[in-house]
């Protein structure tokens, strides 16, 4: 019994999901009703993740761990989910997805989120993985009678299929070379002459890689961005990267850590691969959420890059960095959603122009989160920035430094084309104006946090700071 | 007589694994024959779990695997489900014709 009370936020969001799936059933015209359970059902799971203790305990046979990082990362996935759920109501109810198995799913697939970002054994990851992706598969093709989604979803499943298949190829040679699925066990039988097993950490980068949509795996990022519903997309950009960058994390500093000359150059090699191609390829962009994909290729690049480092301030910087990033997204999701004209939402960025004449507000924080995805001081994407290249650098890597330096750079240029549009091209048909409260929080959150970061930034640290894994 | 080791199962199920990915990349056909690679892939890899788990004389990889093989039933099905959306939309799974999105 004294075990269950370590997954309680596991059990309730379960059970919560079940009921949920019965009230949808035998309440008529549900959605409201299952979407505000499902939002409540997340703010108590967050309560429940805050309450766990604060040492680190391992449960169920060592394949369950309940630590810093753990407690952190499940809280920003409950967190943002409830985010993202408020943000995308009135998106949900005017293209008519409004099914009670929308806010359902996404509790499910955040249920798999939450299991892989504590398992601490193979199997348990591979089933918390799956959860995921099987619902990420549903969501990607939630608008059933549009070609676009249901395109979106083939071509994620097809390619999120692939990539598991090798990541459990590789968890079959890890499993076979080592003796054990239990991480501190293959951790302890993992040596560089094991060359079977180092084989198997080949394949399971490989498959993390897809999950983080880091270059050569990105191929489905822009596709399933631009064909899923708005919705869903910014679901897709904002929560399941957290869980993926928690278990790529996890994976290299604990079973892995022995070997970290083997896993290091592979992760550079990925990082600086997805920081030129998140640059480059997203300057001929016109699809405002195309160019979010590549943006995101290109921010899980500097991610990576500061994970590369094998260091304990590199876990640390890297989760700093997608915090912000997190923060970042939303409210660039946020006016996305605000792009609006009678029941019709709008893509590309050309319906953008002059949007200062008619929303100044908007426009302004519209602003502050693109000179922040660019990197400009004294925003908060310039501190996320500085921190990772701080610890690249201090870790002697200077050619990922300076490439990373560069890509910036060459990023900043397609974002400070969307400012040029905004603030001095024509002005069109204003957009309408926006009540819904549920999208304005988060869009105003966001920027108000990116404004006022650098006054405090101590309060992040501090709280990141505690999360170690090498002790 | 040859007598059948670790290795040979190895071998066997690293063919298989590489004819699965192989078929989904040569195939320009029909998106059921990449479902059936995935189940190719996902085999494969019972099979190297199961001879590993005899190897190391541990169940483990015994019990690993019954989980795969009943994911990915449910993986199997989610994935068909998404095919027979996508043909009512384009009433073809042609998957040359897969191309809407691109840019």
């Amino acid at each position: 019994m004294q075990t269950i009370i370590y997954i309680l936020p596991e059990l309730f969001l379960s059970i919560a999901i079940i009921s949920l799936l019965m009230i949808g059933v035998f309440v008529k015209k549900s959605f409201q009703l299952v979407n505000l359970i499902g939002i409540i059902s997340l703010i108590f799971a967050i309560a429940l993740v805050i309450n766990q203790p604060d040492e680190i305990v391992k449960i169920f046979n060592q394949s369950y761990i309940i630590d810093k990082l753990s407690i952190v990362m499940k809280v920003l996935t409950l967190l943002f989910c409830i985010f993202v759920l408020l943000s995308s109501k009135e998106y949900v109810k005017i293209n008519n997805i409004d099914k009670i198995e929308y806010p359902i799913i996404i509790l499910a697939s955040v249920l798999g989120m939450i299991l892989m970002i504590s398992s601490y054994d193979l199997i348990v990851f591979y089933l918390g993985l799956e959860l995921q992706s099987l619902c990420l598969y549903i969501l990607a093709s939630f608008k059933r009678d549009d070609e676009k989604s249901t395109e979106a979803g083939l071509k994620y499943f097809v390619l999120s299929a692939l990539a598991t298949g090798i990541l459990l190829y590789g968890c079959s040679l890890i499993y076979g070379f080592t003796g054990s699925t239990n991480f501190e066990v293959i951790s302890s039988n993992l040596d560089r002459n094991n060359t079977g097993a180092v084989f198997g950490i080949v394949f399971i980068i490989v498959g993390l890689a897809f999950k983080v949509s880091a270059v050569p795996f990105h191929m489905w990022t822009p596709d399933v961005y631009e064909g899923s519903p708005t919705s869903i997309t910014s679901f897709f950009a904002i929560v399941p990267k957290i869980a993926a960058l928690c278990v790529f994390i996890r994976f290299m500093y604990v079973p892995f850590s022995n070997v970290v000359d083997q896993w290091q150059t592979i992760i550079v090699f990925l990082s600086i691969g997805s920081m030129i191609l998140g640059a480059v390829a997203a300057i001929g962009q016109n699809n405002i959420k195309r160019l979010m994909a590549y943006s995101s290729i290109g921010h899980m690049g500097y991610a990576l890059a500061a994970l590369s480092t094998g260091t304990n301030s590199g876990i640390q910087n890297t989760i700093i960095y997608l915090i912000i990033y997190l923060v970042m997204n939303l409210g660039a999701f946020g006016c996305i959603f605000m792009m609006k004209r009678e029941n019709v939402f709008y893509e590309n960025i050309n319906d953008l122009s002059g949007l200062s004449k008619n929303h100044p507000i908007l426009s302004l924080g519209f602003l502050i989160i693109l000179f922040s995805l660019a990197g400009v001081p004294p925003l908060a994407g310039f501190f996320a920035k500085f921190y990772v290249f701080m610890t690249v650098i201090e870790s002697e890597m200077y050619a990922l430094a300076i490439i990373g330096l560069l890509t910036t750079v060459i990023s900043a240029f397609y974002y400070l084309r969307i400012i040029k549009i905004i603030y001095f091209d024509k002005p069109k048909k204003p957009f309408e104006l926006n009540y819904d409260w549920g999208l304005k929080i988060p869009l105003i959150l966001s920027s108000i946090l990116i404004l006022i970061y650098f006054i405090y930034p101590s309060i992040l640290i501090d709280v990141i700071s505690q999360i170690k894994i090498y002790q | 007589m040859i007598e059948i080791g670790l290795g040979h199962y190895l071998t066997l199920s690293a063919i298989i694994f590489t004819i699965g990915i192989v078929g989904i990349f040569l195939n320009r056909k029909n998106v059921i024959i990449i479902l059936m690679s995935i189940e190719l892939i996902l085999l494969s890899i019972n099979i190297n779990l199961v001879s590993f788990s005899i190897y190391l004389q541990s169940l483990v990889g015994q019990v690993f695997t019954m989980f795969i093989l009943t994911v990915a039933a449910a993986e199997a099905s989610v994935g068909l489900a998404i095919i027979v959306i996508y043909y009512k939309n384009k009433s073809s799974i042609n998957v040359e014709q897969i191309s809407s999105l691109k840019g």
